[in-house]
């Protein structure tokens, strides 16, 4: 579904990734991992359509970015921990804005849906300047998954989150991801990146440094594998 | 890193012709019988404004190439030429400004020319200003190209609403429009000598511009190098 | 490089875009009412500032009323295009526009929108209040189209620059920066065109201005429109 070949991009004369190769089958869980400075963002940013690479490929569902920058849209959702949500409106104000942005038929049974599935169904009145931090990033998922894309990417969304929130948002992602989408997941949290994930990747200085399947690790011999890789 | 031989030639002939135009304007050149010695100033003041404007329309048809093709060298010669033409366009300025004081007792005047010159050179410092504060090479150079379009596009509209707005506001300063050419007589070794120093200011011009894409190209050389001795272990 | 189209350009989203993102702006905005007020407030303020500094008699400052209408609606409109992409790229949210399926160029047109929209609002303050305290009519509607014409030259390269204006260190000097000199032709066409048809001139007098406005809208919106993608993609 994510097709990555030799991925490079700098920013000015500062090498951020170099040469990125990586696949993720449709309906696959990736667990991008890795210390601050790797790239992630920047690679997650790039798969978004959000910047471009220097050089390399990058192919979502089949299509190329660079030709095919609309219809790879469509097929996204996206989550940052910068929430592309607007404070002074209501929850479903957001959710109606982003509907006809993509251009949905039948968006307000859409948006009274994915509410329900983020369990936000009560406060879609409410102004999102009022919602917790929880509560905004589930409502950045139900806008997410509003036009039902087949690939979403999430960037650290457990970031600023309690306990209970970040429980809850797992749950929310098992539902979401649950439906055969493939996503593709940058964190910091090891064990809760393995246990979502179908395969861990780490990223390190710009490269690929390592990948494994998530249920051959135990959360201890991944850590010890991630640790060890990143103080090389 | 030496320059190369054309390079060492235009510098050389460019210094000539400079020495050249200066004694075919003060000494070659009839004293004007109106305006007196300062009336010289002419010489460089018109070409000075020609070879402004000429610097911003090559940055104007760089940017557009850059846009399209994404060759950093057109990028160089883009900031060079608004560089260069600022500082042609402040002597454009200073000159006319010189010249307006003795003939009309006053350092400035609301004249069309004069007033667009100014608003012309505001726009390239806004340039270059624009590009001092952007910090990401790539988006420097896209988004100065942009605006080298614009600041293009609003010079001949900002000319003729001037224009416009003077031939309704008649304020007198003086009998003589500053830039009109043909103010006095010019007589032939006056005509040679305008001509001259055109001329000069073009090879000037050129080998400025020429001088200066080389330092920058050698300044990215530099970061380049500076930047692969830090981040490549 | 801007982004290349797709095998099927959604020309049928396009509209669609561009009132959304509008719509969302003002909804934004002016949900909080505090920005009507501080509008209006400011707009009183910087007409009564004129007031006091100029200091004219009747005849006198039926000569200058075009000039400090205009200099009021330059400030606010500077202070309205500020807003526009500042909000955007401090929340992020410029993201969530740039990730939908649609035409760059609708942001380009929604945000022109928005801020054109609240720039009308202002001016639709200050008209009357300027008419009052200054003793003149105003509502003459050449007067206003040349208003209407007027703002949205101003808005439409002041919109493109604001997009370049986010991305630098002193974004709020910038903006007046790169735009006031690029604005000074339709800016003092205008207002060439405002003082002719409050003085009650004839066509012909000021026909010059009134085309060099139409004329700088046209070339503008098409720079716009040519290079608003090389700004927008990173």
């Amino acid at each position: 579904m994510i097709e990555i070949h030799s991925l490079s991009k700098s920013f000015g004369l500062k090498p951020v990734l170099r040469g990125i190769d990586l696949s993720v089958a449709p309906g696959e869980f990736v667990a991008l991992l890795g210390p601050n400075g790797a790239g992630k963002t920047t690679l997650l940013r790039i798969v978004a359509t959000l910047s471009r690479p220097d050089t390399g490929e990058v192919k979502v569902g089949g299509l190329s970015l660079t030709t095919h920058a609309y219809a790879v849209r469509q097929l996204l959702g996206v989550v940052s921990h910068q929430l592309l949500l607007y404070g002074e409106l209501t929850a479903e104000e957001n959710l109606r804005f982003y509907a006809r942005m993509y251009g949905l038929g039948a968006a307000e049974a859409r948006i009274s849906a994915v509410l329900d599935q983020v369990g936000l169904a009560r406060q879609r009145r409410d102004l999102v300047r009022t919602f917790s931090r929880g509560m905004q990033q589930r409502l950045a998922i139900a806008r997410a998954t509003l036009h039902q894309p087949q690939v979403m990417l999430f960037d650290e969304p457990h970031t600023g989150l309690d306990q209970d929130a970040a429980t809850m948002l797992d749950d929310v992602l098992r539902s979401v991801t649950a439906a055969g989408r493939t996503v593709m997941m940058i964190t910091h949290d090891l064990a809760r990146g393995l246990a979502l994930s179908d395969r861990v990747a780490i990223l390190r200085r710009g490269k690929i440094a390592c990948e494994a399947d998530s249920s051959t690790l135990t959360p201890a011999a991944f850590a010890d594998q991630y640790y060890g890789l990143v103080h090389a | 890193m030496q320059p190369s031989r054309s390079l060492r030639i235009l510098t050389i002939s460019a210094f000539l012709l400079v020495l050249l135009s200066l004694y075919m304007v003060f000494v070659y050149a009839p004293r004007e019988v109106v305006m007196g010695a300062v009336q010289r100033v002419f010489y460089y003041h018109v070409a000075a404004g020609w070879i402004g404007a000429l610097a911003f329309l090559v940055t104007l048809i760089v940017s557009i190439l850059y846009l399209a093709t994404n060759n950093i060298i057109l990028d160089r010669i883009a900031v060079s030429s608004v560089e260069i033409g600022v500082v042609f366009t402040s002597m454009n300025i200073a000159s006319g400004s010189i010249w307006a004081r003795p003939i009309w007792n006053t350092w400035w005047t609301w004249d069309p020319r004069l007033t667009t010159a100014t608003v012309m050179w505001l726009l390239y410092i806004a340039y270059l200003m624009l590009r001092q504060g952007l910090e990401d090479p790539e988006r420097q150079r896209r988004f100065a190209a942009v605006y080298g379009i614009l600041a293009f596009a609003s010079v001949p509209l900002t000319f003729l609403a001037i224009r416009i707005w003077r031939t309704i506001h008649p304020v007198v300063i003086g009998s003589n429009d500053p830039g009109a050419e043909g103010q006095f007589d010019m007589t032939m070794r006056m005509r040679s000598a305008f001509f001259f120093s055109l001329f000069t200011f073009t090879v000037l011009y050129t080998t400025l511009l020429w001088h200066r894409v080389r330092l920058e190209g050698l300044a990215c050389r530099v970061a380049i190098m500076k930047a692969r001795l830090l981040h490549d272990r | 490089m801007p982004d290349p189209t797709n095998s099927q350009p959604p020309t049928a989203g396009f509209w669609r875009a561009v009132s959304a993102i509008a719509w969302k702006d003002l909804a934004a905005e002016l949900r909080n009412k505090e920005i009507v007020s501080a509008l209006f407030i400011f707009s009183l303020l910087v007409i009564l500032i004129f007031n006091f500094a100029l200091e004219l008699d009747k005849v006198a400052r039926e000569n200058v009323a075009a000039g400090v209408l205009w200099v009021t609606f330059v400030f606010s409109a500077t202070l309205g295009l500020n807003r526009t992409f500042a909000a955007e790229k401090d929340r992020g949210s410029l993201d969530g526009l740039l990730l939908a399926p649609i035409h760059r160029s609708a942001l380009y047109f929604g945000k022109l929108l928005s801020t054109f929209v609240f720039i009308l609002i202002v001016e639709i303050i200050v008209i009357p209040v300027f008419s009052v305290l200054y003793n003149i009519s105003l509502f003459s509607p050449p007067f206003l189209l040349v208003v209407l014409l007027g703002t949205l030259g101003y808005a439409m390269v002041g919109t493109l620059l604001a997009a370049m204006a986010i991305h630098t260190r002193a974004r709020e000097v910038m903006l007046p920066i790169l735009l006031f000199p690029v604005a000074v032709p339709v800016v003092m066409a205008a207002v060439r065109a405002s003082a002719g048809i409050l003085a009650g001139a004839e066509w012909g007098r000021f026909a010059g201005a009134f085309n060099l406005v139409v004329i700088y809208d046209t070339i503008m919106l098409a720079i716009a429109i040519m290079t608003f993608d090389y700004l927008i993609e990173e």
